[in-house]
């Protein structure tokens, strides 16, 4: 495989604050928080903590995968909204699971060589609020009854409507599938389980874990990067809301697989929960740090983009990460701290197994020995996607952030973040602080 | 046509030397006659900032249409002031006026003008932008068409009835054929505004369009004239003479429950000349300069202009150069606090709101939400509202604000501790300020490093309804910063009337004698629905025993024993037995009355019981003699600030002209006898204050 190579900045990139929203898990109907509204309400505190003026962003960059019909260009939408001011330009990214790891990315890249000094960048989701559409044929329909002309005409073409018709488009159903391979994101999750030989306890064990870390966080109080936010009819939102205290291994071998039915293993519990959220940080250049005497929260000193087998998508974290390893010739060991998103619990287990794996090591990532372990007592210490929630567009900006805050709190030195990103690719991201 | 309307001009002009172009001889409009012989006509009145319909203006525009000639296409009336068209009649001309024979002949002046302007021959326009009111509407009227700037700030209305008179440029007969009964009857008798929008659904005005394309329309029209808007169909037969007799009826019933005719005649008027007259326009206009004329030199009339002044000159206290608050910081999330944030999010301001329980910012944010809906309507103007107003439990805003407002609860100790807290991280120029009720500024100044910041700015309930804002100073603030206190409550559009820091301020203090004298009432047997209409006749908004329920007795219980205290008089035990029986008022269920949903359970008085002689009188002159003794303190400065006060903070019968302006219009001697009797009769709390003796 060809080692891809990232240029090396020439100027540091700091992340000096950042902030999310509680992750609120979609229950059917539409949620409280359009991603426009998670974005400001995280935005503005975040804002008003700092030194300066709204309007000194040079640039607002966003990630996003499915905004609304009245949020095009939804970055553009938050800067006005929290008062960025006309003359900062703003942009929206996609590169779907990871559209806020890629916000970071642009933010980061622009930094390294001049072009901006301060960003405001991250990632929104509100998949209870993603679009459901008219399918072709409808929209066919209502073209040929608006243009007939007279009582007649129109009660003719009304005649030619069918229940086909009305069949809509799940807009968050056809995002989580991909167009190439035809396979749903699950069956993808599926793929890697029967590949890597895990069992559904492997992954049920996983999500119980996962859970247990963030009620503990939750009652340590180590997700400080919270911005409580309030919807109109009178309610706050405080804590990530998908947390079930009582999962055990009992309760989730009751479920049944959603996405390979009968056989398969990924079930509801042991998958990321479809979840509403925002994470937004700020990115400064040593000038702007000085200027206006920003605290360091770390730097961002590295990141990877990789591609893979669309079916194998899970598999993106040991692609993105192992180049950047190898480019700065380190072993896992050397990470203090990991944050792998958890799309699927069979995911992330896929991209541990893959790197103990010499032939996939060797076959797929070049690699002649396996790259290694990672400690699984280093690894999401605070719960993920499984326990929290995965608004897509939004999880890429929350992992880096919280990353950061736990070698903070840790006093470590280096952090790796990483996503799986639908459509068979991996992004990564290395963060360090002078501990 | 220009050299005509020079001849015209110059004949008026003695001193013109007869070679000046138009414009030089014109003081007021501005003519310009395009290349396809369309005048265009823009009012600038002289020295003013506003047009208004003076004498002047007319008699200008008067002579301007007798100039016009067959050969202009088309006639444009626009304004050059950027604010708006026309406020409407020069209201100062008012208060000059002798007896209702001149008052009827500077209306029929008026009236003979937009008759000529309605009669020329060529299509006329008037080209509307801001305000377009009163006069400026009729003036409107008398145009063929009405076109207006798609603009927020655009207003059209006829606000006449506020004043205590109705349209008299034949505005209430050009109106009702033009939009139909019910529209032009609601734009009338409420005196509300319309925005171009709304003006046009209804058909007041032909186009509204975005102010580029202004000229365009304006000038479209007069080339290619349309047929004249008249109302049609169900709306035209609202003015015929059958269903004009029902609809009257409905509407004099409707307006009753508002506003009862012997205190408020100029609606009823306007319902019977319409009524009578419509079928005959020529009629109904001199019959509309008329009553116009009796209103204007009548008692309500008198008193809502002389409010009308009374308002202008406490804006005017608040005009301050330059000052441009943009970030308001409000501590304390309860009713006024919240609704102290919210109505600021509402008028433009980015509002923090602090206070320590997300709950506690969650339910102000619902409540505010609801506010920006009824006020703002459309969705993207909520959302911008709710992106203003940030809950902050951190105070992350203290340190930013151009003003920072203290609403915590009444406790000398923990605004102390607030303050303390909070003044190392103001900005050194922002404004810092008290909603506090109940305790003296010189109190809360003390824990303060520079007491001299301490304003306070003390709002009533509900703040998006009451329009005064105390501006209270100690001996210790700066004058400079009352200054400032009264320029941020104009930017909130509301009213600034400065009062010392003495216990009660000045409406707190006034009304309190006035409840307690009620609650006295009702303990002697009176029944509370006879004391509340006692004092609905006598004009106040709202019955003081409802209005006590309202506010709540515990709050008024512990302000009359705060106010007792240094004040002396006595608290009625019946307030007391409420209190510790639960009884709070509207919030607990049952105070004096039985609510539901809000409502008073009103029981019915027995139909053979017949209340006291005195009971109006022994409720008003409990107020009045406060007001006596707040004058005489200086709570506040004079009579007419006094006056302002009282009647924008608790309603006080507005066409009454405030409390001393009654006490005056009624005799201060025949008032000050009548006082005596009370004090004869119910003794001391009546005792006749040293003040009266100035008055």
């Amino acid at each position: 495989m060809a080692q891809k190579k990232t240029k090396q900045a020439d100027r540091p990139v700091y992340v000096v604050g950042g902030c999310r929203t509680p992750f609120l898990k979609a229950r059917g109907n539409p949620g409280p928080f359009s991603a426009a509204n998670l974005a400001v309400q995280s935005g503005r505190a975040l804002l008003a903590r700092q030194p300066f003026e709204p309007d000194a962003f040079d640039e607002v960059i966003i990630g996003c995968v499915m905004p609304g019909p009245d949020e095009a260009n939804i970055a553009r939408v938050a800067a006005l909204r929290l008062g960025c001011g006309k003359h900062v330009p703003a942009w929206t990214v996609q590169r779907n699971c990871a559209s806020g790891l890629q916000a970071l990315d642009n933010a980061a890249q622009n930094i390294a060589t001049g072009r901006s000094d301060l960003v405001l960048a991250g990632g929104v989701e509100s998949m209870s609020h993603a679009p459901v559409l008219l399918n072709l044929l409808m929209v066919g329909w209502l073209a040929d009854f608006n243009r007939a002309r007279n009582v007649g005409a129109k009660l003719k073409v009304l005649t030619r409507l069918r229940a086909r018709h009305l069949q809509p488009i799940i807009g968050l159903l056809r995002g989580l599938t991909d167009p190439v391979v035809g396979l749903s994101m699950g069956q993808t999750a599926e793929n890697l389980a029967y590949r890597f030989n895990i069992s559904r306890e492997d992954m049920d064990a996983f999500a119980v874990e996962s859970h247990r870390r963030l009620a503990k966080a939750q009652d340590d109080g180590l997700l400080g990067e919270i911005e409580v936010i309030y919807d109109e009819k009178g309610h706050f939102y405080a804590h990530d809301d998908g947390l079930r205290r009582d999962s055990d291994m009992e309760k989730l071998a009751k479920l049944k697989p959603v996405f390979d039915r009968p056989f398969g293993m990924v079930t509801a519990g042991n998958s990321a929960q479809v979840t509403d959220g925002a994470a937004l940080l700020i990115l400064a250049s040593e000038a702007a740090v000085k200027k206006y005497q920003l605290p360091v929260l770390g730097r961002i000193t590295d990141v990877q983009w990789a591609g893979l087998s669309p079916s194998q998508m899970g598999l993106g974290p040991a692609h993105a990460m192992a180049p950047i390893l190898k480019r700065r010739a380190l072993t896992p060991g050397k990470i203090d701290y990991w944050e792998v998103n958890e799309a699927f619990a069979a995911q992330v287990l896929a991209c541990l197994a893959a790197w103990q794996d010499a032939d996939y090591c060797r076959s797929e990532l070049g690699s002649d020995n396996p790259i290694g372990d990672i400690d699984r007592s280093r690894l999401n210490v605070d719960g993920g996607g499984v326990s929290l929630g995965h608004p897509v567009g939004a999880s890429g900006a929350r992992i880096v952030l919280h990353l950061l805050h736990v070698l903070e709190r840790t006093g470590s030195h280096r952090g790796m973040a990483s996503l799986c990103i639908g459509g068979g690719q991996g992004g990564a991201m290395l963060v360090e602080r002078d501990a | 046509m220009i050299e005509q309307a020079r001849d015209n001009v110059e004949q008026n002009d003695p001193t013109s030397e007869g070679t000046g172009a138009v414009g030089s001889t014109l003081r007021h409009w501005q003519w310009d006659e395009d290349e396809d012989n369309v005048g265009w006509l823009a009012l600038d009145k002289g020295d003013a900032s506003t047009n208004v319909l003076s004498a002047e203006v007319l008699e200008e525009l008067d002579t301007i249409l007798s100039g016009i000639g067959s050969e202009l296409h088309g006639l444009i009336i626009t304004s050059a002031k950027p604010n708006g068209f026309i406020a409407g009649a020069d209201i100062n001309e008012f208060t000059t006026l002798k007896d209702q024979s001149e008052a009827t002949a500077l209306i029929q002046r008026g009236q003979r003008v937009l008759d000529k302007l309605e009669a020329l021959k060529c299509p006329t326009v008037a080209l509307i932008h801001g305000f377009c009111l009163g006069g400026g509407l009729e003036l409107a009227l008398a145009c063929r068409y009405r076109i207006a700037d798609d603009d927020a700030r655009t207003k059209l209305g006829l606000p006449e009835v506020k004043l205590g008179i109705h349209p008299g440029f034949g505005g209430t007969v050009r109106l009702p054929p033009l939009v139909g009964a019910p529209a032009a009857m609601d734009i009338i008798l409420s005196g509300r505004t319309l925005s171009a929008r709304a003006a046009k659904k209804i058909g007041l005005v032909d186009h509204a369009v975005p102010s580029r394309q202004l000229r365009m329309a304006a000038k479209a029209t007069v080339m290619k004239p349309p047929a004249q808007r008249k109302a049609k169909g169900w709306k035209a037969l609202t003015n015929n003479v059958v269903v004009r007799t029902l609809l009257a009826q409905y509407l004099r019933r409707q307006v009753a429950a508002k506003a009862p005719e012997e205190h408020y005649p100029a609606p009823y008027a306007v319902i019977e000349l319409w009524n009578k007259h419509f079928d005959d326009p020529k009629r109904m206009l001199a019959e509309e300069a008329a009553s116009v004329a009796r209103l204007v030199m009548g008692e309500t009339s008198k008193s809502l202009v002389r409010v009308f002044f009374l308002q202008e000159r406490v804006k005017a206290l608040g005009r301050v150069k330059g000052y441009d608050p943009k970030h308001i910081h409000v501590i304390g999330g309860g009713v006024m606090g919240g609704d102290i944030a919210a109505w600021c999010a509402l008028r433009g301001f980015h509002v923090t709101l602090q206070d320590r329980q997300y709950e506690t910012l969650a339910r102000v944010l619902q409540r505010a939400h609801g506010l920006f809906k009824k006020k703002l309507k459309q969705p993207r103007l909520v959302q911008a509202a709710m992106d203003r107003l940030m809950p902050d439990i951190e105070g992350l805003g203290v340190s930013r604000a151009d003003v920072v407002i203290e609403a915590i609860f009444e406790d000398v100790e923990a605004k102390h501790n607030l303050f303390r807290e909070i003044e190392p991280r103001l900005r050194p120029d922002a404004l810092l300020a008290t909603n506090t009720s109940s305790i003296p500024l010189q109190v809360l100044s003390e824990a303060l490093k520079k007491p001299e910041r301490l304003v306070g700015l003390h709002f009533f309930n509900p703040v998006a309804k009451m329009q005064l804002v105390e501006i209270v100073s100690s001996e210790k603030t700066d004058p400079q910063v009352s200054q400032t206190a009264a320029a941020f409550a104009r930017k909130i559009d509301r009213l600034p009337v400065p009062v010392s820091s003495t216990p009660g301020f000045l409406v707190n203090r006034v009304l309190m004698p006035y409840l307690l004298e009620a609650v006295t009432l009702e303990s002697e047997g009176v029944p509370a629905v006879v004391i509340d209409k006692a004092a609905l006749k006598f004009g106040m908004p709202m019955g003081p025993i409802h209005l006590a329920d309202t506010v709540g007795l515990d709050i008024c219980l512990s302000v009359a024993e705060i106010l007792s205290k240094h004040l002396g008089g006595e608290v009625p035990q019946r307030l007391r037995d409420l209190v510790n029986a639960g009884y709070l008022g509207v919030k607990s269920g049952r105070g004096f009355y039985e609510y539901k949903k809000g409502k008073p359970q009103k029981p019915k008085t027995d139909k053979e019981y017949t209340p006291p002689n005195d009971l109006t009188d022994r409720l008003m002159f409990r107020l009045f003699n406060e007001c006596v003794a707040c004058l005489r303190e200086g709570v506040v400065e004079d009579a007419d600030l006094l006056d302002t006060g009282v009647i924008f903070g608790t309603g006080f019968a507005p066409f009454r002209g405030g409390p001393v302006n009654y006490l005056q219009n009624s005799g201060v001697g025949a008032m000050q006898s009548k006082l005596k009797e009370l004090a004869g009769r119910y003794g001391s709390r009546f005792g006749e204050d040293a003040g009266w003796a100035e008055l």
